[in-house]
């Protein structure tokens, strides 16, 4: 018996276990509590425990969650304005992101090693301790605070005079947080896509005459399309479905779809509601998942799109 | 020659000063000596002795760092796996699914992996009777789940670049699958295991959300700590455990990056005394 074993995994066994071994891992821990999100969003609220049920009459299954997210326009108004701030800190990153990237192509080799560690050294550090940092510059009493209000009231006049830029707790301190921590994402497939484009073909324009700006527009832009979609969905994704930024920063109340699927869960602890709106907001990024797994392989290929 | 490209480099400048502005406004005032976090009032470290003397924040460091340890290792040894597989076996049954297991992971929003995991372990417990309380186990089982996936694209990517024939002239000289996998793909991966290594370390010290869905009471990492004292707002010594954060991070990560240039370098030259020998 131990000899089979044996001769089992010496032979077809070694691919059994690579393979089976990671395999088994993900269905058991990933795979199987999907299945159990989707199979109680169909399900309905009982006071027992674990909270949910299935009906004893026929179809057993209730749709009670999805009916509720159209019907109460806290859910509508959550997705809105999650992708909404999404959205905006997307095009905010592409609009920073592009003009580092390329300039990263632009330096020499050795300013681009350290520059290019000053990108990546961010995301070793905690994601909370870098919202955090944001959280003591907009707070009311900040430097920063000040800065912006001295500003604000140099510019403005003395009757629309403020103590104070009010910027915690906003749909903007959201966006701009998201900025912050989502940038890296954003430049670093640019950067591996805009680095691969032959030099050559901006000299070759720009020795038939183009302006720089044109070389741009028709060169450089259209063969980093790759890239920029890579980088915007890496940036979107998570985004759209953020809880720690919007907990410590935004307003309360308009709350994101991630704190609303938090909230349903653990304090309303309403099973199937936040299983429902889990379900919604995977639908939605299906799009966005399939352009990004389309697009990355291009991109860091340097293909044209 | 080439026009400097001045517009480029201004955005440049001002996006560095983006990243690092706040950083460097949160060390500086980890040093104030007055209690409202935003105010100056003079230099002082006492927060650094507040923190350093506070037990519950080594408890919450020790919890995490056994945690991102566990979770790392077997992170890297099934994510590795994962990897091979998807660079060698080009053809076997539920390969699309399987890509599917390992690309999903990295782009769920984190609220629904930390919601289903801990869907799931309230139901075994229900059912099964294990989980019996949730802690050390539940988190560890969650963090090696969603950082396993990344420790895959980083070994995926460079058995795609390694050469194949190595491994091929191994299996030729009549090595077995395992001997081949231990004595000739391992060591030449060896620095893409390393670097899966530490960043799955790095996805479980620092995460918030999955570990605050799959903990129970009592068992608080540092992360979570630092969440629930974030949440009531700005507090003075978490500037200091933020200072001091940055300050290990990025000796770490220099000290990382010249261990693994030396090492690459040294490899280069045997490789090229070992070609010089050959002639």
């Amino acid at each position: 018996m131990r000899n089979r074993i044996a001769h089992w995994l010496q032979g077809r066994g070694y691919r059994g276990v690579i393979i089976g071994l990671p395999y088994l891992w993900l269905l058991l821990f990933f795979f199987i509590p999907f299945c159990l999100v989707l199979a109680i969003s169909f399900g309905s609220r009982t006071p027992t425990a674990p909270p949910f049920g299935y009906g004893g009459e026929h179809p057993w299954i209730s749709f009670v969650g999805y009916a509720r997210l159209f019907q109460d326009d806290l859910y509508l108004r959550a997705f809105l304005v999650s992708l909404s701030n999404a959205a905006t800190a997307t095009v905010l990153c592409l609009l920073l992101g592009y003009p580092m990237s390329l300039a990263l192509t632009r330096v020499s080799a050795s300013w681009r090693n350290i520059l290019l560690m000053l990108v990546i050294l961010p995301f070793w550090t905690s994601f909370l301790l870098r919202v955090y940092a944001w959280m003591g510059l907009m707070g009311k009493n900040s430097w920063f605070n000040g800065l912006l209000t001295d500003a604000y009231n140099l510019l403005t006049p003395a009757s629309w005079a403020i103590t104070s830029v009010p910027m915690m707790h906003s749909n903007f301190a959201v966006v701009l947080v998201m900025v912050y921590t989502y940038l890296p994402f954003m430049i670093l497939p640019l950067y591996a896509n805009l680095e691969r484009l032959d030099p050559v073909l901006d000299e070759a324009a720009m020795d038939l005459g183009s302006r720089p700006f044109r070389v741009f527009l028709d060169v450089t832009l259209p063969q980093s399309i790759p890239g920029i979609i890579a980088g915007a969905m890496l940036v979107f994704i998570p985004a759209a479905g953020e809880l720690v930024i919007p907990t410590l920063v935004g307003d309360a109340s308009s709350p994101m779809i991630g704190r609303v699927i938090a909230d349903e869960f653990s304090s309303a602890s309403d099973w199937p509601m936040a299983a429902s709106v889990a379900i919604v907001l995977l639908l939605l990024m299906v799009g966005p998942m399939m352009l990004y797994t389309h697009y990355q392989g291009r991109a860091e290929a340097g293909e044209e799109p | 020659m080439r026009r400097r490209p001045v517009f480029l480099i201004t955005v440049m400048c001002f996006g560095f000063a983006f990243f690092y502005i706040p950083i460097l406004s949160m060390m500086v005032y980890s040093f104030n000596g007055s209690r409202l976090a935003t105010v100056w009032g003079g230099f002082s470290t006492k927060w650094y002795v507040s923190l350093l003397s506070n037990k519950q924040v080594g408890a919450a460091l020790l919890l995490s760092l056994k945690i991102a340890v566990t979770s790392a290792t077997a992170a890297t040894i099934l994510g590795t796996m994962a990897g091979i597989t998807l660079a060698r076996f080009r053809r076997f049954k539920g390969r699309t699914l399987f890509s599917g297991l390992v690309t999903a992971p990295l782009i769920m929003p984190e609220v629904i992996t930390g919601i289903s995991s801990l869907m799931l372990f309230i139901l075994m417990a229900k059912f099964l009777g294990w989980p019996s309380s949730r802690g050390f186990a539940t988190v560890t089982l969650a963090h090696i789940t969603f950082s396993m996936v990344f420790v895959t694209t980083i070994i995926q990517s460079r058995m795609l670049q390694a050469d194949r024939a190595i491994e091929e002239a191994a299996m030729d000289l009549g090595s077995k699958p395992w001997a081949v996998l231990f004595d000739v793909t391992l060591p030449v991966i060896f620095p893409a295991i390393l670097s899966g290594w530490l960043l799955a370390f790095t996805i479980s010290l620092d995460d918030v959300v999955i570990t605050s869905f799959t903990t129970g009471p009592g068992n608080t990492t540092l992360p979570l700590l630092i969440w629930s004292k974030v949440k009531l707002g700005v507090t003075p010594d978490i500037n200091a455990l933020a200072t001091l954060t940055v300050l290990v991070v990025g000796v770490g990560v220099a000290l990382a990056g010249y261990l693994l240039n030396r090492s690459e370098k040294r490899r280069d030259a045997d490789a090229r005394l070992a070609y010089r020998d050959n002639d």
